[in-house]
């Protein structure tokens, strides 16, 4: 793999949980890669698997999905939803040769600010060693 | 008034759509008062050349039935294009790529070995496999070039307007074939034939307790005919599909397989589904949760059975 | 930019179509140094000049604290001056300033919703050290705000208006204690209980631990104060039949049965129930005692007056007796009406505070300890009627099964609790207390007595409970046991309970005079059918699930209803009490309005597009989705929805979405980080 291939990762962060998680590490000054970039949402239950697919098709290496932990959700259980929704399309994504370690879901609570640039350092390293995944290119093939 | 030009053609088809037009019977006689049939060479002795022969724009309306996989496939898609003021995409291959582009789990090279090399009633013990260019004593011979990803006709030529089914059933066949020859037209890009909404709106099935503990293969039960069949336990892609086609699949206490489509909002048929599905798994931790998703056996498969290439993901990455 | 398009499949493909929204926003972005914060990693003015670039953007700038006054005079004079009909402020993390952000906008003139946040802060210039890449992704992050910003719908905040009245569902402690309190805020209570009196639970207490206070005096003086309340109007022999409705708007329908003696009127002689022919066994005092199918509840009850059981009753239609009425207009006040009938009230209410009680675990489930085989085996709460003043024994401690006086007794802690295979998996809290409290009281009425108690563990948290406890076990007369009792029976006419003692290792077998069992606390009958008719939900034990626990635990995650007391989970009367005044605050923060702000970021249906296939139904918690019943397909009660988007995710046809935040935005986002 090229040394300098820098993955496209995105997350989508809980308001309530990882987003502010997030949020707290940037607080305690924490490093992590730049590769990834959040969009806040709600609660993680607002993710369809469409949007993750979508988002590798447009061209994305990997996709981050944080919720708070089981128990915890502000919304009561959303995030056990988005565990059910999530273990199937993991079972998907299998077939179509999409590699577990680019497409995660992770609990990840308010006062785990350690933990988010964790998983982000983890990932964009795995992700980076997996290569880019390019999706779109791979639809033009005929021959 | 002048009669209507209309062409039927396939590519990558099993032949049911042309059955379909052709259990039109006497509705199709009836037609030939506003229209004549100039191109179909599944019913009547046409060739290529026949349609290489008419002029740009020739034909009002044509319809072309079966999935693009390979050059043939493409180069007639686009000589219809040419000579039709109006293309129709007739069909769930023509539309998504059907039954066909399940192949797009796969690759031309796998495809090869498995029918050249390794089926057991095959013998071919040079292990020859197809080549597009031969060299004949007679000269060249070239046959077409197959493709190892399946594509939907929109996806090789511009198309004007879509009827979904597998095959498209008789009665909006007959409706939407008399709508395009008599006119007015619908704004370009319309899915004809078909509803808005989803097969659930005209399920007669009663919804009760919207949830699912476990799920099973259609062998594996005698449904009851009354209830939901997601309710019990099978998989029916209901949902995420157009309905227009009567439910008939439902009658027969089967369950929707999805060949009509995706509706008019979701971008993916089978993300879709997949997300509603799971969305009622009837589990609050991880373990029940795979059990349950463990009972999907082939995710592929039900979901994209005929959407396969009109999916977000196409393919399979080989 | 691609856009979701709104004409259903009327263009080329079905998927994703270009189409320009129109009209586009006039976007004005401001950048903030936060001082160094961010300027110091980031490349500020070159994050200005791309926004510039970015299509829809008319004017962007930098400010060194744009939180400040001038910073954000900046953005409201910007807005006017350059015309802006949205901003995005890539600054520090929205948690931080957005209400600040959004406020500024409003006051321009511009809709809240026309104002987005870029973090560049938190999750930018704090946590990458590279310039280059900070700015690289401050870029993107701006990128995001933007296209959100230009699909963002200017919403109002949902008003809705709220009656400012409060239904109390149970009159035990919790209900009586909620009640009083909103009605001393000085807002009218409707307080509905299912039996003749309120008092519930805590009237059938002796004493309260770890004081030992009489509970009837603690509680008497709070049921005539909440009876006589001018605000507080008590519905008894009623049960909730309907609740339709949202917060700030329920429309409740009570079903009232008639007592059958009037209330005013009535002076508790009991002349009729002297000739009542019918008995039944009495449950104030769990059966260890009979009463008649007229009667009074319990000495202290409220009102103070006879009420006939109808059910027990040998007939009203046709009346098969009457000779109670005969005897009260012989000898009584003339008070009693046997052709009464059930009534029916309907009103409204803001709020509804859900304290419907428990009840003990089905002991005779429990078959190692033959409850229901011998008289002498009972529940704590038989026992507890035995040591009260006004039980079945006036306070003397008898054995049931001959009257004379135990001199062993046994009582087992956890029974048929903490066991998930046979009984209930969890503990009920208050057991360990009332046991020491029931083995103490039994040494003062019983001093020669011996009572051994068995125990797995001593739970007693609250204030002054170890110190009771401890008293206990130091007490002659008690014996502490540490381990289980495997069966309770019978053998040469006597009581034998055969357990362990873990502490010294041997098994141990009692001749008892009588055992006591701790049994569980369930949620009471009917509060399943309740919750159903409040569509409030429950956990898995049936007790009133709370919205969270830390951050909600008054509140049911459906708006407008709030919970107390045993009904949400075991608990003794200090919490008991704490809680049922937490649910009345709550509700009286809701009537503190006439009307109510929700926020408008909910879910909503496009009605052409779903075909009511019901999947999103049972996803949403807040039970904010129904099928209409005239149309088919789904409608999203805005008051109820949280905005949570889980629905959204569900629906296989898209005609769900969440305002603004909807897929299409998503998507637009998704794409701004991918685009090279």
């Amino acid at each position: 793999m090229a040394t300098n291939f820098e993955p496209k990762i995105v997350g989508f962060l809980c308001r309530w949980c990882s987003y502010a998680g997030a949020d707290l590490a940037g607080t305690n000054r924490m490093k992590y890669p730049s590769n990834i970039s959040s969009i806040r949402v709600n609660c993680s239950g607002r993710i369809d698997p469409t949007l993750v697919m979508k988002a590798l098709a447009l061209g994305a290496d990997g996709v981050l999905i944080a919720g708070c932990h089981p128990g915890d959700c502000h919304y009561t259980n959303g995030n056990i939803k988005t565990l059910r929704r999530f273990k199937l399309l993991q079972k998907m994504f299998d077939q179509f040769g999409i590699e577990r370690e680019r497409v995660r879901l992770e609990w990840i609570s308010a006062a785990e600010g350690d933990r988010y640039a964790q998983v982000v350092r983890s990932m964009t390293e795995q992700v980076r060693s997996l290569g880019p995944l390019n999706w779109k290119n791979r639809v033009e093939l005929t021959a | 008034m002048t009669k209507q030009k209309l062409a039927f053609n396939w590519a990558s088809s099993c032949g049911g759509c042309e059955i379909a037009i052709f259990e039109l019977g006497t509705k199709l006689v009836e037609l030939t008062s506003k229209a004549e049939i100039v191109f179909w060479p599944a019913i009547m002795d046409y060739k290529y050349q026949d349609l290489e022969a008419m002029p740009d724009g020739n034909i009002d309306i044509a319809f072309m039935n079966g999935a693009i996989q390979n050059s043939e496939n493409e180069h007639v898609a686009k000589m219809l294009r040419a000579k039709s003021k109006i293309l129709v995409a007739f069909g769930a291959c023509a539309h998504m790529g059907g039954i066909p582009a399940l192949a797009n789990t796969t690759t031309r090279e796998e495809i090869f070995t498995n029918s050249y090399k390794e089926t057991p009633t095959t013998v071919n013990p040079e292990k020859t496999l197809p080549q597009t260019k031969v060299q004949a004593k007679e000269g060249e011979l070239s046959i077409p070039e197959f493709y190892s990803t399946v594509k939907t006709l929109d996806q090789v030529v511009d198309v004007d307007y879509y009827v979904p089914g597998c095959p498209p059933v008789g009665e909006q066949v007959s409706k939407v074939i008399t709508q395009l020859v008599e006119g007015p037209l619908p704004p370009k890009g319309t899915v004809l034939g078909a509803s808005e909404r989803s097969l659930c709106y005209e399920c007669k099935r009663i919804r009760d307790e919207r949830k699912i503990g476990k799920i099973i293969r259609t062998y594996q039960t005698i449904p009851d005919p009354q209830k939901c069949l997601l309710e019990q336990g099978i998989i029916c892609m209901g949902p995420a599909t157009r309905g227009g086609c009567g439910s008939v699949c439902l009658d027969a206490n089967m369950p929707c397989r999805g060949c009509y489509g995706p509706l008019p909002k979701a971008i993916d048929q089978g993300g879709k589904m997949l997300a509603a599905l799971s969305s009622i798994f009837d589990a609050q931790n991880e373990e029940d949760i795979q059990k349950i998703a463990d009972g999907v056996l082939d995710p592929i498969g039900t979901f994209y059975r005929f959407s396969m290439s009109r999916s977000l993901m196409r393919r399979t990455k080989k | 930019m691609l856009t979701r398009c709104k004409g259903f499949a009327k263009h080329k493909r079905q998927e994703c179509c270009e189409m320009s929204t129109t009209p586009t926003k006039r976007v004005g972005v401001f950048v903030c140094h936060c001082g160094l914060n961010i300027a110091g990693t980031v490349n500020v003015n070159e994050v200005v000049e791309r926004a510039k670039k970015q299509k829809g953007v008319v004017f962007a700038v930098d400010h060194k604290y744009l939180c400040s006054e001038p910073g954000q005079a900046l953005v409201k004079d910007s807005i006017k001056q350059q015309h802006l009909d949205a901003v995005v402020i890539a600054a520090c993390s929205p948690a931080m300033h957005e209400t600040t952000f959004k406020n500024v906008v409003h006051s321009a003139g511009l809709n809240r919703y026309n104002c987005e946040i870029a973090n560049i802060r938190e999750q930018g210039s704090w946590v990458h050290d590279d310039h280059e890449k900070a700015t690289a992704k401050s870029h993107i992050a701006v990128r995001q705000a933007i296209e959100k910003v230009k699909l963002n719908e200017a919403l109002q905040p949902i008003t809705v208006p709220v009656t400012r009245r409060v239904l109390v569902i149970g009159g035990g402690i919790a209900g009586i204690r909620a009640a009083l309190d909103v009605a001393n805020a000085g807002y009218e209570v409707y307080l509905v209980e299912k039996s003749g009196t309120i008092g519930g639970r805590m009237a059938q207490l002796s004493e309260t631990f770890p004081t030992l206070d009489c509970s009837t005096c603690i509680l008497g003086p709070l049921m005539v104060e909440a009876y006589r309340h001018p605000n507080i109007k008590l519905f008894r022999l009623s049960k909730v039949e309907e609740v339709k409705g949202y917060i700030g708007n329920f429309k409740v329908t009570v079903r009232q049965e008639p007592p059958y003696v009037d209330v005013a009127k009535c002076n508790a002689c009991g002349e009729c129930a002297k000739v009542c022919p019918a008995e039944v066994p009495n449950e104030f005092d769990m059966g260890l005692t009979w009463r008649k199918a007229i009667y009074t509840p319990f000495a202290q009850a409220v009102p103070p007056a006879y009420v006939l059981d109808s059910k027990n009753c040998l007939g009203l239609l046709p009346q098969a007796c009457g000779e109670c009425k005969k005897a009260c207009d012989k000898f009584g006040t003339s008070c009693i009406n046997l052709d009464a009938w059930p009534q029916v009230h309907e009103f409204e209410v803001g709020a509804i505070i859900a304290a419907t009680g428990y009840e003990l675990y089905d002991a005779t489930k429990l078959t190692e300890y033959g409850y229901g085989t011998h008289p002498d085996i009972m529940t704590s709460l038989e026992f507890e009627r035995m040591l009260s003043a006004s039980g079945p024994t006036s306070g003397e401690i008898r054995c049931p099964s001959d009257g004379h006086t135990p001199k062993e007794i046994v009582f087992i802690q956890c029974a048929g609790q903490r066991e998930p295979e046979t009984g209930l998996p969890y503990c009920s809290k208050i057991c360990c207390m009332y046991t020491a409290r029931h083995a103490m009281m039994f040494h003062h009425k019983v001093p020669d007595g011996q009572a051994y108690v068995f125990y797995m563990d001593i739970r007693a948290g609250g204030k002054g409970y170890e110190e009771f406890v401890k008293r206990c076990q130091e007490e002659k007369g008690l014996l502490y046991l540490r381990g289980r009792v495997a069966k309770v029976f019978e053998e040469n006419g006597k009581l034998t309970v055969k357990g362990v003692d873990t502490l010294s290792g041997k098994t141990v077998e009692i001749n008892a005079d009588i055992v006591v069992l701790a049994v569980g606390m369930i949620p009471s009958s009917g509060s399943h059918e309740l919750a159903s008719k409040l569509k409030a939900s429950l956990d898995v034990y049936g007790f009133f699930a709370e919205a969270h626990p830390k951050l909600r635990p008054l509140e049911s995650p459906t708006a407008g209803i709030y919970i107390a007391g045993a009904g949400h989970a075991p608990k003794d009367i200090p919490d008991t009490v704490a809680q049922a005044s937490g649910a009345a605050s709550k509700a009286l923060d809701l009537l503190s309005s006439p009307t109510l702000e929700r926020e408008p970021t909910v879910a909503k249906v496009t009605g052409e597009l779903c075909s009511g296939c019901g999947i999103c139904i049972p996803i949403c918690p807040y039970t904010a989705l129904g099928l209409s019943p005239t149309t088919k397909v789904a409608e999203v009660s805005a008051a109820l929805c949280e905005g949570c988007g889980t629905c959204i995710a569900s629906c296989p046809s898209g005609a769900l979405s969440l305002r603004n935040l909807t897929d299409e935005q998503i998507l637009a986002m998704v794409e701004a980080i991918v685009a090279s």
